[in-house]
Formats: C-alpha cells, sequence, structure tokens
C-alpha cells in the first residue's frame, strides 16, 4: 500500500532522512520508532508529500508524486504531532475539514459529506461533543476529535504522528485501542511514530527502527526491539523480555542495580 | 442523527439578526441630523426609492432632497465602507491565523494613504486618480510586509508578521509625514481625508461599489477555504489544498477591500478588528459565519459611528474616525487580555 525508495530529505545542511525504502501492506500497522530527532515524523511527512524530498514514495502501486493534491489527501490522511486546532470552532465543523478532499474549491460539503462526519463522531463517541468549541475539550477529547477529522477523509492510509503525546496511560490505551479498531473494521493502513517501545512493540504488526535518518533495522516487534539494537541506537541501558502474550516488553534497567 | 447539532445550525438566524441591526442602523442614520422627520415618514421614504415601489411618504420635496442627497448616499458610504474593513480585517486574521491582524496593522492602509497624499499632492486636479493610488498603495504595503515578515521569521510565524506590518506602517507614514510637511498648502485637504469622511456623495459611493462587490464576493466565497487554512498549512496540504495560493486570493482580496475603502473614506480605524472579534465570540469562528456577520456587522457599525460623530456636537460634525478609535481602542485592550487568558 505505501512503499519508499531510498527517500532522503535534507533540511537546511542535514540530511535529516537518508535513503530510507519502507513496505507497508494493506491492512497492515507498521510503528516507525527511533531516538529523537531520528527523522520519524520528517518521514511521515515525505509520504504526505509535505516536505521536499529525493527518492520514491509510491501509493497504492502509483508514484505519490504524480497524484494531484485532492487525489493523495482521498488515499492518506494525516494527523500531526502537534495539531493546531482553531479553539472557536465547533467539533462537527472541525471534523467536517475532512470531507474537504471531495469538496470542489469554494463549494460546499453535501448531506453526504454531513452524514460521513456525523456516523465519525458517533462512532468516536464524540456525538455529545458535536456542539462543543473545540478550544474547551480535554487532552484526550482533543485527540479522538484529530482522529475524527482523519477518519472524515476516508481515506485508506492512516499517517498518525505520535497519537498518543501528552496523554496519560488510559487515554493512550484508549486512542490506539481505538485506531486498532478501526483499522480491523474498514482494513485501514495505519503508520505511526510512537515513542513507547513496549507500546509500539503491542500495537503495530511491524517496526521500522530510524537512527540519524538512517533505516537501522525493521520486522516484527521481537526481531527489532532486541537489547542489543535498543542499547546502541537509543543509548539505554534496557532489559527486554516477551510479555504474557509474547511481544516483547522494554524496561530500563536502573544503574548500579 | 443529532450530529448536525451545535453552531452550524444557527447561522441564519445570526444572519436575519445581523440583516435586522443593519435595516434598523440604517434608518437611525437616515434620521439623525438636523431637521425633524418622523421614523416612519423616513422608513416610507426609504420603501418609496427602492425600484418599482411607490410610497407616499407624506414628506416634504426639501425634505425628501435632503434625504436623498445627503442623507442617503453618506449612509451607503458608511455601511459599504464599514462592511469592507471588518470583511477585510476577518480575512487578513484568517490568512494569518492572528486574531490581532487587521487592515491597518499589515501596512495595507499605511500604505493607501501614503499613495493617495502623492497623488493629493502631485495630480491635485485629478480626482478620480486617488482611488487608484491607494489601491496600488494598499498592495503594496502588504506585500511589504508580508515578505519582510516571511523573510525575517524562518518559522513563519505570524508575530514577525504583525512586527513587520508596523515596521511597514511606521516607516510609509513617516514618508507621508514628510510629504505633508514638503507641501503644506494642501495640508488641509490631506488631513480630512486622513480623519475619515463618508460625507462625500453619490460619486464616492458608485466610486467604492465596483471595488467593494468584487471584494466581497471574492471574500464570502473563501469562508470554507478560510476554515480549513485555520489548521495550519501542512494540514491544510495534507487535505488537498493549495495553501499557499488560497492564502494570496484572499489576501488580494482583503487589499482591495482596504484600498477601496481607505480611498473613498480616508484612513478610519479599529472597525477590522472589533467587529470580527465582537462576532467571532458571538456566533463561533468558522469563517463561513464570519465573514458574512462581519460585513453586516461593520456596515451597521459604522453607519451608527457616523449618525454619532454628526449628532454629538452638532452642529459641528467629528470626523467619523475618532468615534471609532474612541470606541475601538479600550476594545482592542480588553481584546488582548482575553486572548492572552485563552492561551494560559
Amino acid at each position: 500500500m505505501i512503499e519508499t525508495r531510498g527517500v532522503t530529505v535534507r533540511l537546511g545542511e542535514r540530511d535529516v532522512v537518508r535513503d530510507v525504502g519502507m513496505r507497508v501492506r494493506q491492512g497492515e500497522w507498521v510503528a516507525v520508532i527511533g531516538p529523537n530527532g531520528a527523522g520519524k515524523s520528517t518521514l511521515l511527512k515525505a509520504v504526505m508529500g509535505l516536505v521536499e524530498h529525493k527518492g520514491e514514495v509510491l501509493l497504492d502501486g502509483r508514484p505519490a508524486a504524480g497524484l494531484k493534491p485532492r487525489a493523495r489527501a482521498r488515499l492518506v490522511a494525516y494527523a500531526p504531532q502537534t495539531p493546531s486546532l482553531p479553539p472557536d470552532m465547533s467539533v462537527f465543523d472541525y471534523a467536517l475539514l475532512g470531507r474537504t478532499p471531495y469538496i470542489p474549491y469554494l463549494g460546499r460539503e453535501s448531506g453526504h459529506d454531513r452524514e460521513v462526519t456525523a456516523s465519525v463522531l458517533a462512532r468516536l463517541d464524540l456525538t455529545e461533543l458535536a456542539g462543543r468549541r473545540v478550544g474547551e475539550l480535554s487532552g484526550g477529547e482533543r485527540q479522538r476529535v484529530v482522529l475524527a477529522r482523519a477518519l472524515a477523509q476516508q481515506a485508506p492510509v492512516l499517517l498518525l504522528d505520535e497519537p498518543t503525546t501528552a496523554l496519560d496511560l488510559g487515554h493512550q490505551q484508549q486512542v490506539l485501542e481505538l485506531v486498532d479498531r478501526l483499522r480491523r473494521a474498514d482494513g485501514l493502513t495505519v503508520v505511526t511514530t510512537l515513542h513507547d517501545l513496549t507500546v509500539a512493540g503491542l500495537y503495530a504488526d511491524a517496526l521500522l527502527l530510524l537512527a540519524a535518518g538512517r533505516a537501522a533495522a525493521s520486522g516484527l516487534p521481537a526481531e527489532v526491539l532486541t537489547e542489543e539494537l535498543v542499547g546502541r541506537h537509543f543509548g539505554a541501558h534496557v532489559k527486554i523480555e516477551p510479555g504474557p502474550d509474547g511481544r516483547p516488553v522494554v524496561h530500563l534497567v536502573r544503574s548500579g542495580s | 442523527m443529532t450530529g448536525q447539532a451545535g453552531p452550524s445550525r444557527a447561522r441564519p438566524l445570526w444572519l436575519a439578526g445581523a440583516l435586522g441591526v443593519l435595516a434598523v442602523s440604517m434608518v437611525a442614520g437616515l434620521l439623525g441630523g438636523a431637521a425633524d422627520m418622523s421614523p416612519w415618514q423616513v422608513v416610507l421614504q426609504a420603501v418609496d426609492w427602492l425600484p418599482f415601489v411607490q410610497v407616499d411618504s407624506g414628506l416634504a420635496p426639501v425634505e425628501q432632497g435632503l434625504l436623498f442627497e445627503l442623507r442617503l448616499p453618506r449612509v451607503l458610504v458608511a455601511a459599504v465602507v464599514g462592511g469592507l474593513l471588518a470583511l477585510a480585517g476577518a480575512g487578513y486574521q484568517g490568512v494569518f491565523r492572528n486574531p490581532l491582524a487587521d487592515p491597518y496593522l499589515l501596512g495595507a492602509a499605511a500604505g493607501a494613504g501614503l499613495a493617495a497624499t502623492l497623488a493629493i499632492v502631485a495630480l491635485p486636479a485629478l480626482a478620480g486618480g486617488v482611488p487608484a493610488a491607494a489601491f496600488a498603495g494598499a498592495v503594496c504595503g502588504v506585500l511589504l510586509a508580508y515578505t519582510l515578515g516571511n523573510t525575517a521569521g524562518r518559522s513563519g510565524g505570524t508575530a514577525t508578521l504583525v512586527l513587520a506590518g508596523v515596521a511597514v506602517t511606521s516607516f510609509l507614514t513617516a514618508i507621508q509625514t514628510f510629504v505633508q510637511q514638503f507641501k503644506v498648502e494642501e495640508l488641509q485637504r490631506i488631513y480630512s481625508w486622513i480623519l475619515g469622511d463618508v460625507g462625500g456623495g453619490w460619486d464616492q459611493f458608485w466610486l467604492v461599489l465596483p471595488y467593494a462587490v468584487v471584494a466581497a464576493v471574492l471574500l464570502l466565497l473563501h469562508g470554507r477555504m478560510l476554515d480549513v487554512l485555520s489548521v495550519g498549512d501542512e494540514e491544510a496540504v495534507s487535505l488537498g489544498v493549495a495553501a499557499a495560493r488560497v492564502r494570496l486570493v484572499v489576501l488580494l482580496a482583503a487589499s482591495l477591500a482596504t484600498a477601496a475603502a481607505v480611498a473613498v473614506s480616508g484612513l478610519i480605524g479599529f472597525v477590522g478588528i472589533v467587529v470580527p472579534h465582537v462576532v467571532r465570540r458571538l456566533a463561533g469562528g468558522s469563517y463561513r459565519i464570519v465573514l458574512p456577520l462581519s460585513l453586516l456587522g461593520g456596515a451597521a457599525f459604522l453607519v451608527l459611528a457616523d449618525l454619532v460623530a454628526r449628532t454629538v456636537l452638532a452642529p459641528a460634525e467629528l470626523p467619523i474616525g475618532v468615534v471609532t478609535m474612541f470606541v475601538g481602542a479600550p476594545f482592542f485592550v480588553g481584546v488582548l487580555r482575553m486572548t492572552r487568558r485563552a492561551e494560559t
């Protein structure tokens, strides 16, 4: 569904992403992990076409560079790490913006667009909040509202940049379970960046480890989350054990113990 | 399905309410001033002016003449100018995603002011040259501020843009002041132009109308696009919108509106920031409601401001710009305080 070949992104003087190849099959969830500044968000932006890049991005087998912006927006929905939410806009109007790729420039949204938006809000338990101003929402509600906007786009690919930042444990779980449920129900392809390695290993089908812009490792969670790789690329002293379901659990090891 | 709840549903009510307020303000504007006429007669007379309608208002021909030749064009110019300034202000705020942007902060009015002054000084006989010069000046002013702000602030921060606008405004105003001092004999004309005046009569109304229609239609059509821009450039692009192009079109339309308004009425302050803010607080943040309500609200506001300017010291007249700033300045401080509270 998504393929990148030799993608390189240069920001200023530095190659933030270097020669990264990635393959994501339809319906798969891939988590991009890596230390701070490894180029995780930039890779997502390159797939979305938000930054200039060398190399090729294929979406559904077609070169993304050849797609018109609207066609691309119907294929891929994107939620940035820190979305800017217009505080005075209502939740419904905000989610409705996700229908933009289907509405002609200067046109109005149709009844169908409103129905899609309403049903997405209902699915995310946001119907009650539809009339509320976005600025009045809590952190967890905001994250769900951003997700609603992305889902209203009805794109088969979902790119989520750190969807759980600033959420507490319960809300993290809630959002990730929601994404998991939606992708199983709709066959969505999901690519997320995640900074919590255990969480990434728990939800994703495959991991891509970026370090200094390069793909350092990729594969099943158990193949990527090894003490050796995590120790080398994160500079962390960790112990990794299989959890109850066989997926790797990453523990920090305190020095001196 | 209850998904359609929220502000979207209340929109027709807001629009009807704003139209009502505007109609009442315009009748009040026609009524105010010297010579006693009953409100009812004035309303009848206003209805009589509409095409294909004939009503006998019972007003004497002299009174009808006073209404038609003096007060009606004055009310109409005030309405068009107020509507344009408020609409342009709302447009700028959407483009720059900065609630404190207004036509003046971005150098449009200063550019128009300088160019109009130059036109008055250099070509005093050519009356039609002033609006054309003001339009060119406004566009140059905004583009100058925009370029400065974009090159100075690498992250495209809106704060740098406002600062660039302030810099451009003071620079252009300095040149304008220099030109004024140089040509003292035109000072009276330039000064009364700057202070703002909507009493130019029918000529001014017909002059501003074409610009007003084009700018207003363009801006009103872009309400949904401004909503999309309000989520930020990256997300707008990810939704398939060419953010840069939308911004440029809205910028040009808002500059056209500002230039037209400034050209026929001088530098009337604060309408462009006060009205969109009141609207946003009352009716919500979607530009699809903010833009049309700003147009109507700005029109009503300036008609009433002109009424105050004409009547407070009657028979003397206050410059209309003084009235709007007298109301606008304290409001501006209040808005600053409120937005600061919302950010923390």
